[in-house]
């Protein structure tokens, strides 16, 4: 078995198209041919926001005949799992849920890191491939070398200069270090470490993790507000458009998810900090974002049933999961309708208009010349303000209040999570970190109450229609009961211990928190 | 991991042909095969032209300051590694005879290759020792080669006999018929008759051919450098049939 990958590519100037400089490389090292030389055409796989070179893996689909094969790589370039791309006889399309994989170890391998994303082609090359061995005095290979002359189609064309990779054979190592450090010390190679799929991308001008649906731009404390504002809603902007191509084609749920909380975090900033911006830009636009969110709420509702059913059907007690098959068709029937009413709506021309105003009013922001306030100004006064009001609004709720006020309470953390994200990069990555997280387990508390809430009265809504419809047997009814009965429950646990995690947020400590760490970006 | 081992106590009787080629259609078929050299003449280690020394030698392996993982070398087949020969192995009977528990020795030695391979080939030097006791509790299967005469047919009935003494588990036994002279007549009646009288002889014969001969010239399995001749196609005949009673699908699930 072979071990260690070293990688290289060599300056391509005048390079032949034999294999002959190899040997001049390495004069004195016996040099072996396999044959003739072979075509490899490849793909990487990857989810859209890049979840496995995040993780430090690389998917690689290399087709001749049949299905084609599949290769997980970990960082060191060892293989982690390989199989056939597809079930027998059929080959999976790509994009491509992971479901579509063969059962096998690869899929489980990738299933926590993949999630509910799908995979889809980052890169697409073809190769032509010459392998060589070097051989010692018993003409035995102690190190294999191929050399591959790579042309990528996708996301643009290029022909890479050759790359050479060095193969240890087991119990070989040190004669393939030694091959490897006369190639490295020759003149016209370089270090190809960063991999293949790095430099078909590079080749397009692109580099992998280049999409984030976080908030990555990196504000100056001092700054003009007007500009650090004009950068975030210029970034949410780009993340909205990066999706839309995604929603459109349905390639899985979490583009309208990043769609949507891109859209969410616009409308947030334009309603907290967007009165920075000129010409009464925010309240022309805002208008225009809710119509967006809006348009997106239908779809996302049932995609969040439907990504929940599986657990919702394990959770059953009285019933049998099968039993709530019904439920399931009407859902994703539903869903299907409401897609086609998104789609609709994203090529419609108030989008477009849409997106092409927004685009022209922030480069008219970014601007602006106007100094005051500064950045980590305006951010610390509007933070501590909706800090403020979430502690207000908390210290109100007794266990008689009423679920609206939960409710509301819900909108002012969002406001508050939204700011934090918004001007994450103004402060100590530490005390944000900690301000986010103190946070967000009250908004989960928040979040399981109102959800089981409304969750519960779509089902009585589904529920009702359904019989009309005459769509439901007496068993599926029966099953969504028991559905609902659980959601009650998970409920009462939610409001049970929505005092502690509230206790825990208005803290002296990290009331203090907020207020330092506010107040030293300003300073 | 399942653990063939090619044994008799007959020399040249084709025991290390058949470890190497049907190590290399193991390999073939995509499954991760370890082939050990166990014979100090380390003909199977020439034949993958590996250099037949072991760091420590075989004490240290048998002693565990050295372990076998890090003895071993890749073959020029893809999924073939090979535990290479060592002249030291001449002295294993009398190092195992110091260890513990001896017969169990090698089963525990390989213990830790498990998760790395799928199938191990262990090609025994001709003897009745206790390496070969050894050799018989560690693996699943025996393949005994047989020269077609009354003789070594009693050679298996006492091999058989002996394994049954057995405690535990016992190793299938899978003779065949080995260097046929079909030009001799007691050869291929032997050779005609025997497999369908006896559950344990494959039905699959291997004739004597120059070019399995030819292996220590070319320093290569049959299989790899005239795959498509006779010989190779009765080493094929001869995994199917040693895999099928393994329990091995004919290829390695994905």
């Amino acid at each position: 078995m072979r071990t260690a990958l070293r990688e290289f590519v060599l300056d391509d100037s005048g390079m032949p198209e034999s294999d002959d400089y190899l040997v001049a490389l390495g004069p004195r090292l016996r040099w072996r041919g396999d044959g003739r030389a072979r075509t490899v055409r490849r793909a990487w796989l990857d989810t859209f926001d890049w979840r496995l070179y995040r993780a430090g893996l690389t998917l690689e689909l290399t087709t001749g005949r049949g299905s084609g094969e599949l290769t997980l790589t970990g960082r060191d370039g060892a293989v982690v799992a390989a199989q056939q791309a597809g079930a027998a006889g059929g080959r999976p399309k790509w994009p491509g849920l992971l479901d579509a994989l063969p059962v096998g170890p690869l899929r489980e391998r990738l299933r926590p890191v993949v999630g509910v994303r799908a995979l889809l082609p980052v890169a697409r090359a073809a190769s032509t491939v010459h392998d060589l061995r070097v051989l010692n005095s018993d003409d035995k290979t102690v190190a294999r070398v191929t050399v591959d002359r790579m042309s990528v189609s996708y996301p643009a064309g290029a022909v890479l200069p050759p790359r050479l990779t060095v193969t240890a054979l087991r119990g070989y190592q040190p004669q393939a270090d030694r091959l490897a450090d006369i190639l490295a010390a020759a003149r016209g190679v370089t270090d190809g470490a960063a991999g293949a799929l790095e430099a078909a991308l590079a080749a397009a001008g692109r580099q992998p993790g280049d999409y984030t649906g976080k908030i990555s731009v990196r504000l100056a404390p001092h700054a003009p507000a007007v500009t650090a504002v004009a950068a975030v809603l210029e970034q949410l902007f780009d993340t909205a458009l990066a999706n839309v191509g995604g929603v459109l084609r349905d390639i899985d749920s979490e583009f309208l998810h990043d769609l949507r909380v891109a859209v969410r975090r616009t409308r947030s900033t334009l309603k907290l900090a967007g009165d920075v911006l000129p010409d009464g830009l925010a309240s022309r636009f805002r208008p225009e974002f809710k119509w967006l969110g809006d348009l997106t709420t239908p779809t996302r509702d049932l995609d969040v049933y439907l990504l929940g059913f599986d657990a919702m059907a394990a959770g059953l007690v009285a019933a049998s999961p099968a039993e709530l098959r019904p439920f399931h068709d009407q859902l994703a029937r539903r869903r299907a309708a409401e897609q086609r009413q998104l789609a609709r709506g994203l090529r419609n021309t108030r989008f477009s208009k849409l997106t092409a105003d927004w685009r022209e009013a922030l480069g008219g922001a970014a601007a602006t010349r106007k100094a005051r306030p500064a950045a980590a100004q305006l951010a610390g006064r509007r933070i501590r303000k909706a800090h403020r009001r979430v502690l207000a609004d908390g210290a109100a709720i007794t266990a008689a209040s009423a679920p609206e006020l939960m409710h509301d309470l819900r909108k002012r953390c969002k406001d508050l999570r939204y700011l934090l994200e918004i001007f994450g990069s103004l402060y100590d990555p530490g005390e944000h970190w900690q301000a986010v997280r103190e946070l967000k387990s009250l908004q989960d508390c928040l979040g399981e109450f109102q959800d089981t809430e409304v969750q519960r009265g779509e089902l009585r809504a589904f529920a009702a229609q359904m019989m009309d419809e005459r769509t439901a047997p007496a068993a599926t009814l029966l099953a969504m009961g028991e559905v609902a009965a659980g959601l009650a429950v998970r409920q009462r646990q939610a409001r049970g211990e929505f005092a502690g995690r509230f206790r825990d947020f208005a803290s002296p400590a990290s009331q203090r928190r907020i207020l330092a760490m506010t107040q030293t970006a300003a300073s | 991991m399942k653990i063939f081992a090619t044994y008799n106590i007959k020399g040249g009787v084709g025991k290390t042909a058949t470890a190497v080629n049907l190590a290399y259609l193991a390999a073939k078929d995509g499954y991760r095969v370890l082939l050990w050299d166990l014979d100090p003449q380390a003909a199977a280690t020439y034949l993958f032209r590996v250099r037949p020394r072991v760091k420590g030698g075989g004490k240290a392996l048998i002693q565990g300051t050295r372990t076998l993982d890090g003895a071993i070398k890749g073959t020029d087949f893809d999924n073939l590694d090979l535990l290479p020969a060592d002249f030291t192995y001449r002295n294993l009977d009398l190092l195992l005879d110091a260890a513990k528990k001896p017969a169990r020795k090698l089963s525990r030695l390989l213990g830790p290759l498990r998760a790395e391979y799928d199938v191990v080939f262990l090609d025994c030097p001709p003897s009745i020792s206790l390496l070969s006791e050894s050799v018989l509790h560690a693996a699943d299967a025996l393949l005994v080669p047989l020269i077609p005469t009354t003789l070594s047919v009693r050679t298996l009935d006492q091999l058989t006999e002996f394994i049954a003494g057995f405690d535990g588990d016992r190793p299938d036994i899978l003779a065949f018929f080995s260097m046929i002279d079909r030009r001799k007549s007691l050869h291929k009646e032997i050779a005609a008759a025997l497999p369908g009288q006896r559950s344990d002889v494959a039905a699959t014969v291997i004739p004597a051919l120059s070019l399995i001969e030819q292996m220590s010239v070319r320093r290569a399995p049959v299989a790899a450098f005239a795959p498509r001749s006779t010989a190779a196609r009765c080493y094929a005949e001869l995994w199917a049939e040693a895999r099928n009673r393994a329990g091995l699908p004919p290829a390695k699930p994905g």
